[in-house]
């Protein structure tokens, strides 16, 4: 099985989510960056089916330069061979990642993509659908198991308290969410594999969509202080108070 | 508000025979736009409640011409009526099959489709005016989009769910007549690889009280220690009739499984309390804990972030001043 996981580099935001002056982008001088979660257990769930029914995995990631750090991230979890598509710093959209991410796909024979559910930080929710279309392939969404069976794979998710199963057949682009697997931390041979492994690049085109960002702010409401109940097991009585007064106990 | 206003489609999603309170919410944000006609997948529609929210006409595709979830399906009936009403907006409710079908519309119809929409507003032309979701609603993005159709989801944990019934201020007219809502049976024209993707269904495994309904939700961070330590949490859950719910690095060391985690990649939760024991507050688990109507937290740092998110916190560590607190529940 070849399969593609693509993956994104956003900020590790800690206790705080502030934004850069000029309203653009999210401050990130007091914090690293790191690949978004959900793709974190892609990475895992690829290599867990390749260690099992043989085949590869590529990485791909569409970002600056920098993002090589998440690529090389994503090798030493197991994946074999790693694609930069290089952009300008600028923000490229659902429509326009999905067709630069297109035409990787068209270059190798994979038999199946795997993406995030949404990303971490701007949350389109599409580009795994956009890229299923481009390609003409099914797709299935917020996949939290996944299991491959000869020529398709079974997807399954949860909707209001009933399993929901789809079954694709191969090639397939699914997007999972965390959950699906416990993702493995990188082992130093891993790591070291990581920082020698080559790294394909390509710089797929800019282009405007009819949807644009103007500013980012944090929301106002709820940044008021908690008010101290008190230190330790004195603190209980007032704990229970309050507990009372908001009809909490019956 | 100026220009002409909108004339679109709403998805609706079903709880039972009854609209689901996330499609009702994505209604609520419908009606300051325009006038907005629902689409249901169903052998019937629940007119009254649908009028209730302003809703003058309803589109029913019926079982026989598209049974169960297909998503691309789904997407092709609502380009396809689209086009026949001349819709100007198509939207439905920020959840898992709402975000799925308008992306899989945006991919058929190459137009931009904006998620987890917390205001939308006409702006003259193709132009709208809207704000969005970032970093599951911890960052607000003010954007514009231009296209001929405004495609987009409602973050339905921001917007309220208010009945056109009661107007805020005046007087309430009359209850809504069910007569007044015309439907319209659709057959929509569907190709073949449109229901490649379907869903087959049966009952999920997991039982107990759900975490995203759960009244109270007694949380258990890092501070709980490792995987023995939640006894305590599970009873002190038990005493105030809720559930226990973990942050991420819990679930990430494997001591509670994922389905527990509140939090931007786990469940959003609303419930009266979250009681937060432990937890620092990551940015990733005020995400998923921001919609409680009270947050306490228990913790041994002062300066930890989630105080910056509860109303009440004691200081101090959960392996005494939770059993303390038990005890003194179980005396009243």
């Amino acid at each position: 099985m070849e399969i593609l996981v693509c993956i994104k580099r956003v900020p590790t935001v800690g206790g705080k989510i502030a934004v850069t002056p000029d309203g653009q982008e999210v401050d990130t001088r007091a914090s690293g960056f790191s690949i978004s979660p959900h793709e974190e257990c892609a990475v895992e769930e690829a290599v867990q089916i390749t260690e099992r029914d043989g085949g590869s995995v590529s990485v791909l990631t569409l970002g600056p330069e920098a993002a090589i750090e998440q690529l090389r991230g994503a090798l030493a979890l197991g994946a074999h061979r790693a694609v930069l598509l290089e952009t300008d710093g600028r923000e490229f959209g659902p429509i326009a990642t999905a067709t630069a991410i297109a035409a990787e796909v068209r270059t190798h024979p994979y038999d199946l993509v795997l993406l995030g559910n949404e990303a971490a930080d701007t949350g389109d929710y599409q580009v795994g659908v956009r890229l299923a279309h481009e390609l003409g392939w099914p797709v299935a969404t917020g996949i939290k198991n996944l299991s491959v069976s000869s020529g398709g794979v079974v997807a399954r998710r949860e909707y209001r308290g009933v399993e929901e199963a789809y079954s694709l057949p191969l090639p397939a682009v699914v997007t999972v969410k965390e959950g699906i697997n416990l993702p493995r931390y990188p082992s130093l041979p891993g790591r070291l594999r990581a920082k020698r492994a080559p790294v394909d690049r390509s710089s797929p085109a800019f282009a405007a969509e009819g949807l644009r960002k103007q500013a980012l702010r944090v929301p106002e409401s709820s940044h008021h202080q908690a008010e101290v109940l008190g230190e330790g097991v004195d603190a209980v009585p007032g704990l229970v108070r309050v507990l009372e007064e908001w009809g909490v106990l019956s | 508000m100026g220009g002409a206003l909108v004339s679109g489609l709403c998805l609706i999603e079903l709880d039972g025979a009854a609209p689901a309170d996330a499609s009702l919410r994505a209604l609520t944000l419908a009606r300051s736009i325009g006038d907005v006609s629902a689409v249901v997948f169903a052998s019937a529609a629940p007119q009254e409640a649908l009028a209730s929210y302003g809703v003058t006409d309803v589109y029913l595709i019926e079982p026989g011409s598209l049974e169960g979830y297909a998503p691309q399906a789904w997407a092709r009936t609502l380009a396809g009526l689209a086009t026949e009403t001349g819709a100007t907006a198509v939207l439905a409710a920020g959840t898992d099959r709402g975000n799925e079908v308008l992306a899989h519309l945006g991919a058929i119809t190459g137009l931009p489709m904006a998620a987890n929409c917390t205001l939308v507003s006409p702006d003259g032309g193709q132009t709208h005016r809207l704000v969005r979701h970032r970093w599951a609603g911890l960052l607000l993005e003010d954007a514009v989009m231009e296209a001929p159709v405004a495609m987009f989801t409602v973050a339905t944990d921001s917007v309220a769910n208010v009945s056109a019934a009661l107007p805020s201020g005046g007087t309430p007219p009359g209850p809504p007549v069910p007569s007044a809502i015309q439907v319209h049976v659709h057959k929509p024209e569907l190709a073949e690889a449109d229901l490649v993707v379907r869903a087959a269904e049966s009952p999920a495994g997991a039982g107990g009280a759900s975490l995203a309904t759960a009244r109270v939700v007694v949380g258990g961070g890092r501070g709980v220690g490792g995987p023995d330590g939640f006894a305590p949490l599970e009873e002190l859950a038990g005493l105030l009739g809720g559930v226990v719910g973990v942050s991420r690095v819990v679930t990430s060391e494997g001591w509670r499984p994922h389905k527990q985690q509140v939090g931007q990649t786990g469940t959003k939760i609303t419930p009266e309390l979250y009681l937060a024991c432990g937890i620092s507050g990551a940015i990733q688990h005020i995400a998923g804990c921001a919609g409680a109507k009270h947050i306490i937290a228990i913790n041994t740092d002062p300066g930890a972030p989630i105080l910056a998110h509860a109303d009440f916190a004691v200081i101090g560590d959960l392996h005494q001043v939770i059993p303390a607190l038990i005890q003194a529940l179980r005396a009243r």
